[in-house]
Formats: structure tokens, sequence, C-alpha cells
């Protein structure tokens, strides 16, 4: 569609050059070789999806059968636990980020000894690979040979099977998602806090506060911006989340920590082309519908203080 | 009193995020270095015999060198689509912070959605075989472009906004025309955020593993993740074998970042001053 609009205007601006020397300096068709590969290997598939989320669909042909693959998908117990669970994981990874990220990045902004090092191996998790860390939490997360559990015993703590537990799967990967992802958001909260003018702090100091009144009425609220990027970053990270839970239960056990991202590769491969590309306008709707409200609302309050 | 309670927390940081954050590193180069049978085990010891490099062959042998190809793969991958993300990107940004209009505004809207819209993925495979880009190399290229032009758009354009207008005048006085105008005075001086661009997108795409493991199926072309995650099920008893891949595919962002740290952090905070 932006690709069509912006041919229109090469022919316009290519005739307007031949005409007089002195074109625009800033032409439309810059955006040409972004808009080809944009427009059709990311908007016209997420309009196509539209479409095909209400067909049976083999990838040769498609059949209309309206609504049924959304039905499906809030009638089969399965599907529903992967909507919850999608929930669940992002809004424990992003509530979990946002209070150790805030935390570290006090910490690690702070005058402490080893500052340099702790802030690299906080930081260092982001930027390797996701199914490596995965495998590797597998490993030490087995109930009875696994690292952690071992440790636990020294202690006489007998520990639970993380990945086995119904009921604990989903939530062991998100801990390791925010193992890894914790860097991120301390980082995000080290550049936010930093850029805190001074002079509050020394009117603070001068009037007498304790490093706990500095920290809720200048550090928190002054540190706003860098609370809705993270909030902001980590809500659609996490909902979109599939290679850390792929790698670690492939939804397991059972279904108990299937998303909706996994739902859709489990579709997919599958061969039901239909209620995978279902699952994606599902998940769309629900980024959309979880994020941007919300984005409009943290950034509203920020223009009112 | 200070000085001491901000030693005692220095050192209880530290402490703890030995535990936390190296112990995992630690135990997955001990068990790279295990012989098959010890690391079976899973223990966090030191090996009683190091195999660092029998493990190392070992690992590079398996399945014909597949590894090797792997790696050819992921840069290749990497390196031609942050060629293009940075020109194309660079080439947008530019636009949308000079040139305000009704397709600026558009851009500005698509570029939001590219950061909030999950790609649709059978849609996108359906768009790709019919044009004999799925399972192919360069179409997993278009697609990492296509997924990271939004954010390299947003770091461009805001940094365009830096270089003072008077630089284009100038240009365009002397007879530069666009092209010149971009390529020769403007890009030049993009360096810096072209390099935030670079480190972030590289690390991000080597570390991809949904995209091929949707776009790139098969085992003639894996890429260096998708080896890892083949290896996870024919490993299954050798560990050490499996620690190895891990370790090796590690190094890479392990350079990037003891090399090029602060523009990492660069990137990925940029927009969290201002909001």
């Amino acid at each position: 569609m932006a690709a069509d609009a912006t041919t229109a205007e090469v022919g316009v601006s290519v005739r307007a050059r031949a005409r007089r020397r002195s074109g625009s300096s800033y032409p439309s068709w810059f955006f040409l070789p972004a808009a080809i590969i944009y427009g059709a290997l990311f908007m016209y598939p997420t309009f196509a999806s539209l479409f095909f989320s209400l067909t049976r669909w083999t990838l040769f042909e498609a059949q209309f059968i309206g609504l049924e693959n959304f039905a499906q998908f809030f009638r089969e117990p399965f599907l529903i636990k992967g909507l919850i669970n999608t929930l669940i994981y992002a809004f424990v990874t992003s509530g979990l980020k946002v209070v150790l990220g805030m935390l570290l990045g006090v910490l690690l902004t702070s005058q402490i000894i080893g500052r340099g090092y702790l802030r690299s191996v906080v930081f260092f998790p982001v930027l390797v690979s996701t199914i490596g860390i995965g495998i590797t939490f597998t490993v030490m997360m087995h109930p009875t040979q696994g690292l952690i559990n071992e440790t636990l015993a020294l202690f006489g703590i007998k520990g639970p099977g993380w990945l086995t537990d119904p009921n604990l799967a989903l939530l062991s990967v998100a801990f390791v998602d925010v193992w890894k992802g914790v860097g991120l958001a301390t980082v995000i909260y080290m550049a936010g806090i930093v850029s805190i003018p001074q002079e509050y702090f020394e009117a603070s100091k001068i009037d007498g506060a304790t490093p706990w009144q500095n920290f809720w009425g200048i550090t928190l609220p002054l540190a706003r911006p860098a609370t809705v990027t993270v909030v902001i970053l980590s809500l659609i990270g996490g909902l979109r989340s599939f290679d850390l839970i792929w790698a670690m239960t492939r939804g397991g056990p059972g279904f108990t920590s299937d998303v909706i991202a996994s739902v859709i590769y489990k579709q997919y491969q599958a061969g039901f082309y239909g209620l995978s590309t279902a699952g994606n306008v599902v998940l769309f709707v629900m980024v959309a519908i979880i994020v941007v409200p919300l984005s409009v609302w943290l950034n509203r309050r920020e223009v009112e203080q | 009193m200070k000085a001491a309670y901000r030693h005692w927390l220095g050192w209880l940081s530290i402490v703890v995020s030995v535990f936390v954050f190296l112990v995992p590193f630690a135990f997955i180069f001990l068990t790279a270095a295990k012989d098959r049978k010890e690391s079976s085990l899973r223990e966090f010891t030191l090996p009683s015999s190091w195999h660092l490099w029998d493990n190392l062959v070992q690992v590079i042998q398996t399945r014909d060198f597949m590894i090797i190809t792997a790696f050819v793969n992921s840069t290749i991958l990497t390196v031609a689509s942050v060629a293009m993300l940075v020109v194309f990107g660079a080439m947008c940004g530019f636009i949308m912070q000079r040139r305000p209009s009704i397709w600026t505004s558009i851009a500005g809207f698509l570029v939001l959605a590219g950061l909030i819209i999950p790609p649709a993925v059978v849609p996108t495979i359906w768009v790709m075989q019919s044009m004999g880009l799925f399972k192919t190399l360069h179409g997993l290229i278009l697609i990492e472009v296509a997924y990271g032009l939004s954010f390299t758009i947003l770091l461009f354009r805001a940094f365009v906004a830096t270089i003072p207008r008077e630089l284009d005048e100038a240009a365009i006085i002397d007879g530069a025309g666009p092209i010149r105008l971009f390529f020769q005075v403007i890009l030049p001086l993009l360096k810096p955020v072209a390099v935030t661009v670079i480190v972030v997108q590289s690390v991000a795409i080597f570390n991809d593993f949904t995209n091929p493991l949707y776009y790139l199926p098969g085992s003639q072309n894996v890429t260096l993740q998708l080896t890892l995650y083949n290896f996870q099920s024919q490993f299954s008893t050798s560990y050490n074998l499996l620690f190895m891949n891990i370790l090796l595919i590690t190094i890479p962002p392990l350079i990037v970042f003891l090399f090029f740290n602060r523009q990492i952090v660069a990137g990925m905070t940029a927009g969290a001053v201002k909001g």
C-alpha cells in the first residue's frame, strides 16, 4: 500500500527533476527499498492473516469457515490454557523486571565497589543465545541431578521439580526469562537514573532526607520514562515469547506451559494453518489491547506531572 | 559508617552475582571440558581430565561438519541483513526527519505498528513460497530486514535530528543531488548511530531462533541456533558435546560485548530517558 504510493511519487519527482534541475533534495523514493521489503514480507502477510484466520487452509486452497477457528480457540481447554499462560508469563516477567531492574539500577549507579564488574555480569546474559541459556537451565533444573536442587539439598531443602511440576513449569521458565532479561531493564533504569539532575538530591540532602525518602520522592517518580520503557518492552516481549519456552519445556508437561506463540507453532507443525493463523490474530489483538492503552495511559500521566 | 555500609553492600552484591550470574556460565564451560561419562552426571565440578579440544573436534565433525556450514550461514545472514538494515533504515530515517509530509506520518505509524504487531507466520510463509523465497537464505535475510526495520528507523530518525540542516543546504547549493547529499554528506555523519545499529542488530539476528525455525527449515541450510536446537535431541546423552556447542555460540556475543559494550547499551537504552 505504502509502496504503491511511493511509486506514484517517484514518477512525479522524476518528471519534476527533468523539468527543473532543482528537484526535492529529500525524495520520497528513498522510502522505496524499505517499503517494498516491509510491505511484502510484513504488512501484506499481516493483512492476509485477517482473512486466512477465517478459513480452513492448506496453503493451496482456503475454505471459508467464518469464526470457527476463533471459536475453537476459546473452546478447547488446552488453547484457553495457552491464553491464560501467556498473560501470566507476560505479567510475571515484566513485573519482576521492573522491580529487580529498578533495584539493580539504583545499586549500580551508586558508589559501590566492583561496579564495573557488576554492570558487566548483569548485562551479559542479554546478549547470549536464548536457546543456549534454555538448554543450560533445563539441565541445571533437573529434579534430582540438577545443580539447583543439589545445592538446595546441601541445606537440607528438597527442591521441587522445576520443569516437571505442572504448576511450576511456566514460572520456572519465566524465572529464567527474568534472569536473562533483567540486564536490559537495569541498563534502561541506569540511563534514566543518571539523567536525573543532581540538584534534586543535593536539595533533599540539605533538607535531611533519608536514602529511603530519596528513592520514593526523587528516583522513582523521575525515572518514570525508564519504567514506561521497561514495562512496554517487557510486556511486548513477554506476550510474544516463544524461543525460551520452546527450548525448555516445549509447552509441557502436557500443555501446562504452552503459550499462544508455542500453540501457533504446534498448530503450524500439525498442518492446521488456519487455526495457527487465528492464533496469530488472537496474539496480535491481545498485544494491541494490552500495550496500546497502557502506553497511552502511562505517557499521558507523564505529561500531567 | 556510610563508607563501611557501601563496602559491605558491594561485597555482598559481588558474592551474590557470582552465584547467580557466573555459575551458569562456569557450568557451561566445565561441562564442555569433561568427557562423556563424567558430563552425564551434570555436576558442578572441575573435570577430572580436560577434554576441551577433543570435544571441540567432535562437535565440528558431527554430521559432516554441519556446524561449519551453520557458522557460514549465520555469518552471511547477519552481515547481509545488517548491511541492508543500515542503508535502507538510514534512508527512511533521513527522509522522515527532514521532510514532514503525509507519507512521513504514515511511515511513522507503520514503524510503530512494526514494533507491536507479532509477525503472521503462516501467511508470511505463503507469500514467501509464491515468491520462491521460502527455505532460502536470501529469503530469511529479507525477513530479518523486514522485522528489524522499525527499530532501526527509530534510532536513525532520532539521530538525524541532531545533524544541522545547514549542512544539507550547503551541499545542495554546491550542486549535490539527493543521492550525493545522502551518501556523501549525511551517511558519514551517521556513523555513531550506525555502529549502534550494527552491533545491536547483529546480536539480535545472530541469536535469532524463531525466524530460522519457521522460514529456513531443512538440514541443508541451518543457522547456528538451529544446530544447537537439533543437537539438543541428538546429544541428549552427550552433555559434553551439547555444552561445547553452547560454548561455541556464546563466543561471538562475548567478543562483541568486550569491544562494543557502550554502543550496545546506547542502542538499547535509546528512548528510555525521554520516554
